[in-house]
């Protein structure tokens, strides 16, 4: 077992109020774990704590071998965090984008190129600005940033939101891909049917903690 | 860092190039403030005597929109909280914004004073060439750097529309005088002299070395707050 994220009895607080209250949870590498909870449940928090956005009160957290709380640049520079939002430049074109995204990390340019093609946006889409178009290939286009970074822990925000069956059908693929080729996933997602179906393990999330199968706290 | 700022100025130009929102926005509107200025004092011996003064002016107001427009383009689609969970260098983005503004700007500053010389018979001495010159670089340096610093202050909070002229306009009035008075010199306004200008050049001097060291610093805690 290769632990990618290990937290134990991580505390999280927004202004006063604690939005993770003692999290414990492991995943390992290439796993893909579902979040799924009631909304203010904690989901997102976690994600944000997870991606070094939300700092971490009290407990311990170890994210990719290093220590969130003292090497929060090394987490977050291999962590890919895709929320309600793409992080996309709307005037800029897809291939530019993921260029983009990826000379941050300095990525080569097949390594672009392979992103491009790994979300099947190599032919007809590259050229294209990230305005013109659908959901679904914003997606996809933000999915390309990911790769394109060598993110290898990906958390993802109700992925699925504002896509139509095909699109979802397409991102789901994308991912079993992506967690076959070594990238850790945790989703947050309402759409428990679908989510459920893609993910390895489902872990229920309740007022800022992780719950059994029989409803104890983890 | 500064291969982050290379990275971050070249992608913000880019989306210019592609929105052109200073061509076609930014630049009439400037040329407009210049017009309404010209109409509003209503001489020729005013408007020549306050030329300098007006440059500055337009340039400040123009400069609220492209500070608006920098961080607009960031937060649309949550780029901001992109980069920050990416880990790119906070120094870098904020050198990089800086970079960009501070080219769309020098194009700004060059069309206001072609307008001055054709809408308020302002003429330009050969004698005051370098301080002139010297006297945009360092004012447009001044308010690319301040601009970008306080654009990622109040480009997190609510209201930041308003907020952003409430807080830019009276830090960046050091750079007004300044290149106000150094214009004046280089332009032999008023009778001044080109020497008489270089002192307003240090302020300015001064005033780029304190936000590039400080929003260097600074940039990193403001966007993560």
């Amino acid at each position: 077992m290769d632990p990618v994220v290990h937290l134990s009895n991580a505390v999280a607080v927004l202004g006063q109020f604690p939005v993770l209250a003692g999290v414990n949870l492991t995943v390992n590498r290439g796993e893909i774990v579902l979040l799924q909870g009631p909304n203010g449940a904690g989901k997102t928090s976690l994600l944000r704590l997870c991606a070094g956005l939300l700092p971490l009160a009290r407990g311990e957290a170890v994210l990719l071998g290093c220590d969130l709380r003292t090497q929060r640049e090394a987490v977050r520079s291999r962590v890919g965090l895709l929320g309600h939002a793409n992080g996309l430049y709307a005037d800029l074109t897809v291939g530019e984008n993921v260029r983009f995204w990826g000379a941050t990390v300095g990525a080569s340019k097949p390594e672009v190129q392979a992103a491009l093609q790994r979300m099947g946006l190599a032919q007809r889409l590259t050229d294209v600005a990230v305005s013109r178009l659908s959901a679904g290939q914003k997606r996809r286009t933000a999915l390309a940033c990911l790769i394109a970074r060598r993110a290898e822990l990906w958390l993802l925000d109700e992925p699925h939101a504002g896509l139509d069956a095909a699109a979802r059908d397409e991102l789901d693929a994308t991912l079993r891909d992506a967690a076959a080729a070594g990238a850790t996933i945790i989703v947050a997602s309402h759409e428990l049917e679908r989510a459920g179906a893609l993910a390895t393990r489902v872990v229920e999330v309740v007022g800022g903690q992780i719950r059994t199968p029989h409803g104890e706290v983890a | 860092m500064f291969r982050v700022a290379r990275l971050i100025a070249a992608k913000d130009l880019r989306v210019e190039l592609r929105s052109r929102v200073v061509t076609n926005q930014v630049l009439p509107f400037a040329a407009i403030v210049m017009v309404m200025f010209a109409f509003a004092l209503n001489s020729d011996a005013v408007v020549s005597r306050v030329a300098p003064g007006l440059v500055w002016l337009a340039t400040l107001f123009s400069l609220l929109i492209l500070v608006q427009r920098s961080f607009a383009i960031e937060n649309a689609d949550g780029a901001t909280d992109a980069l920050r969970a990416a880990g790119v260098d906070p120094s870098g983005i904020f050198l990089g914004k800086a970079m960009a503004l501070a080219v769309q700007l020098a194009v700004l500053e060059l069309v206001l004073l072609v307008s001055a010389v054709v809408l308020y018979s302002t003429e330009l001495r050969v004698g005051g060439i370098v301080l002139l010159l010297v006297t945009f670089v360092a004012a447009t340096v001044g308010l690319a750097l301040v601009g970008t610093l306080y654009g990622g202050l109040a480009g997190g909070v609510r209201g930041r529309e308003t907020l952003l002229p409430l807080l830019l306009l009276p830090v960046v009035a050091p750079v007004l005088i300044g290149a106000t008075r150094a214009t004046e010199s280089a332009l032999g306004t008023g009778g001044a002299t080109v020497a008489d200008g270089w002192p307003w050049v240090g302020l300015l001097a001064v005033f780029v070395a304190l936000f590039s060291v400080g929003g260097t610093l600074a940039f990193g805690p403001l966007i993560e707050e």
